[in-house]
């Protein structure tokens, strides 16, 4: 008799392939800086203390890597709980209200606190900001929760909310940007369009500790996350407290989605796609939690580096490379669902 | 009583659908509700399955209050097939079915062989285990509601609702479906309720006939105390003979005219 479960041979070898490219990736960012190295160069002075590029790469180019792989895997787990828990592919943390709330904050502090900030205070730069980005990011999902909260969360009245609390942001953050000094827009911008310039490990650290948290308990969620897929009466007839599941891995994908962004700003698109682009490589049902993180750390490592060589030396905020990567496979996903009725 | 409903008031938002209703099922039967469109019968199901909360009255599942037994715990004692179930799209039987085994796993335990036989069983009792690879989309109506109720059967529950379970199918698929209910009750003595809209299948596949009018019980008992001319009349606004089913002798009902 043939057994009946889970199998996901397929799932542990796109993950495996996802590793091992990202650290080839990673290994390839920390080549470029001030001082071009080649990869034996960078292996070395990686593990060995008394190369002199070991400062360098320990304290300036490793952490920016592990900024970008470990945001990319945040927002990919946030997109791919977002994804499941709305049955929607186009869900991402955006909708959630985390990335526009934070860009609003950021965009209003940087703007209110004027020339004080343009006074290059690194000490705003390196604490203030990511403390603004992850309150205004979790003030942004408050937000959203409690308009679409009615006797329970439906995950198509969270999408409508989700959008409208989006375009009201998003909104807001224009109008601060057109009559904030030029001088603290600027530098607002590259913000909001998701950077990893200078990230060290003050940048690393709460993702890290966010991931190394939320990883586990949305794995072990995943069981009640396949529940979710189906009608609430169903839901609920297998046992599962339906509000309460939903509330707590909204949560996670809020949690991860703001630390993220507090590190490196609001980077398009890594939530929506890595999640669909795994949900093709694997082919289960729902967004693959693991395999999602995976390739958006990948999907940031290599959008990074395409920002850092494409237009050397001008380097581009990793988020534009995102974007313009993103917006044609989002144009493919819509006209793909076109004409399916839903 | 394995479950009841005391004085039960349900309805959505301010609407009120049934408004102090008693109902007791037995141990052991198959319970059909019937009544006109609107009276209140899926309602009802929906709260004796938890599904919806009263506004008023409670629900009990041997004794004890539903709404205070942890919901996984119901969930491995009373099955529910809600009406007209969508599945996530792509799906294989053998997913759907395997599902049906959540309130039985934990987050340590996640599937076990437990799992995998319930599963296998469950497909093999609704004759789906050559189609457990396919899609649910892929198979005809009447597949698609075996493969439902297979899902409900590998949660090992021994208390059914099912919820228009025929809806949307063929004769022959509503026979084969209701064959299968019997089955399921013959076999292991489950209990199970029913919401149907044939009366002549729910007479033959039925214990107890349960009556409904706005969202009130009219008439409760074997089907032929309740399949009766002047119930037809008082439940349905239906003009109808009642003449012995010529294959089960069971209560068969030939329309004459509605009254108007």
């Amino acid at each position: 008799m043939r057994l009946y479960g889970p199998s996901r041979p397929r799932a542990v070898a796109v993950t495996l392939t996802g590793l091992a490219l990202l650290v080839l990736l990673m290994a390839m960012n920390m080549r470029i800086g001030d001082i071009p190295m080649s990869l034996a160069e960078v292996l070395r002075a990686t593990v060995d203390a008394g190369d002199p590029g070991h400062f360098v790469v320990m304290d300036l180019r490793l952490p920016r890597a592990l900024t970008g792989a470990l945001v990319g895997a945040a927002l990919a787990l946030a997109g791919a709980i977002t994804q499941a828990i709305a049955r929607n592919p186009l869900a991402s943390p955006e909708i959630l209200g985390v990335t526009t709330g934070a860009s609003v904050t950021v965009v209003a502090g940087v703007v209110a606190s004027g020339s004080a900030y343009g006074g290059a205070s690194g000490l705003l730069l390196s604490l203030g900001i990511p403390a603004l980005a992850l309150a205004g990011g979790l003030a942004g999902a408050v937000t959203v929760y409690a308009l679409a909260w009615r006797q329970g969360l439906d995950g198509y009245r969270l999408v409508l909310v989700g959008i409208g609390v989006a375009a009201v942001f998003t909104n807001i953050k224009y109008w601060l940007l057109t009559v904030g000094d030029v001088n603290d827009t600027t530098r607002a911008m590259v913000w909001i369009s998701g950077s990893l310039n200078g990230r060290g490990w003050e940048h690393v650290a709460p993702v890290a500790l966010a991931l190394s948290a939320l990883i586990p308990l949305t794995l072990l969620g995943a069981r009640t996350l396949d529940a979710l897929r189906f009608s609430d009466d169903t839901v609920v007839s297998l046992g599962v407290r339906v509000n309460r599941a939903r509330g707590l891995l909204v949560l996670a994908a809020v949690l991860l989605a703001a630390t993220a962004t507090a590190s490196a700003g609001p980077i398009a698109f890594v939530a929506l796609a890595s999640p669909q682009i795994a949900l093709r490589l694997i082919g289960s049902g729902r967004p693959p939690l693991l395999a999602s993180a995976v390739l958006g750390a990948v999907l940031t490592a290599a959008a990074d580096l395409i920002a850092r060589t494409a237009f050397s030396p001008v380097e581009l905020p990793v988020g534009v490379v995102t974007a313009v990567l993103g917006a044609p496979y989002l144009i493919y996903l819509l006209v793909r669902l076109r004409g399916k009725g839903r | 009583m394995r479950l009841q409903a005391v004085d039960v008031t349900l309805g959505y938002g301010d609407r009120v659908v049934v408004d102090g209703l008693d109902l007791g099922i037995e141990a052991g039967t198959v319970t059909t509700i019937i009544g006109p469109n609107g009276c209140g019968k899926s309602t009802l199901l929906r709260a004796l399955g938890r599904l919806l909360k009263p506004s008023g009255g409670q629900v009990l599942l041997d004794g004890k209050r539903i709404d205070r037994l942890p919901t996984r715990e119901v969930a491995r004692v009373l099955g529910v097939l809600p009406q007209a179930p969508s599945a996530p799209e792509g799906l294989t039987v053998a997913d759907l079915v395997a599902r049906g085994r959540h309130p039985h796993q934990t987050w340590y335990r996640q599937w076990s062989s437990s799992d995998a036989d319930a599963v296998a069983e469950a497909l093999a009792m609704t004759g789906l285990s050559d189609l457990a690879d396919r899609p649910l989309e892929e198979l005809s109506g009447g597949q698609r509601q075996r493969a439902w109720i297979s899902m409900a059967l590998a949660q090992g529950t021994d208390l059914l609702l099912l919820d228009e379970p025929t809806t949307f199918l063929d004769l022959a698929h509503q026979v084969e479906v209701l064959e299968l209910v019997r089955s399921l009750h013959s076999s292991a003595g489950r209990t199970i309720v029913m919401v149907l809209h044939d009366l002549n299948l729910a007479a033959r596949y039925t214990d107890r006939l349960v009556a409904m009018r706005d969202g009130r019980v009219v008439a409760a008992g074997t089907p032929h105390e309740v399949l009766t001319e002047e119930l037809l009349r008082k439940v349905f606004d239906l003009e109808a003979k009642v003449i012995p089913d010529p294959v089960a002798g069971t209560p068969l009902v030939v329309p004459v005219g509605v009254r108007h």
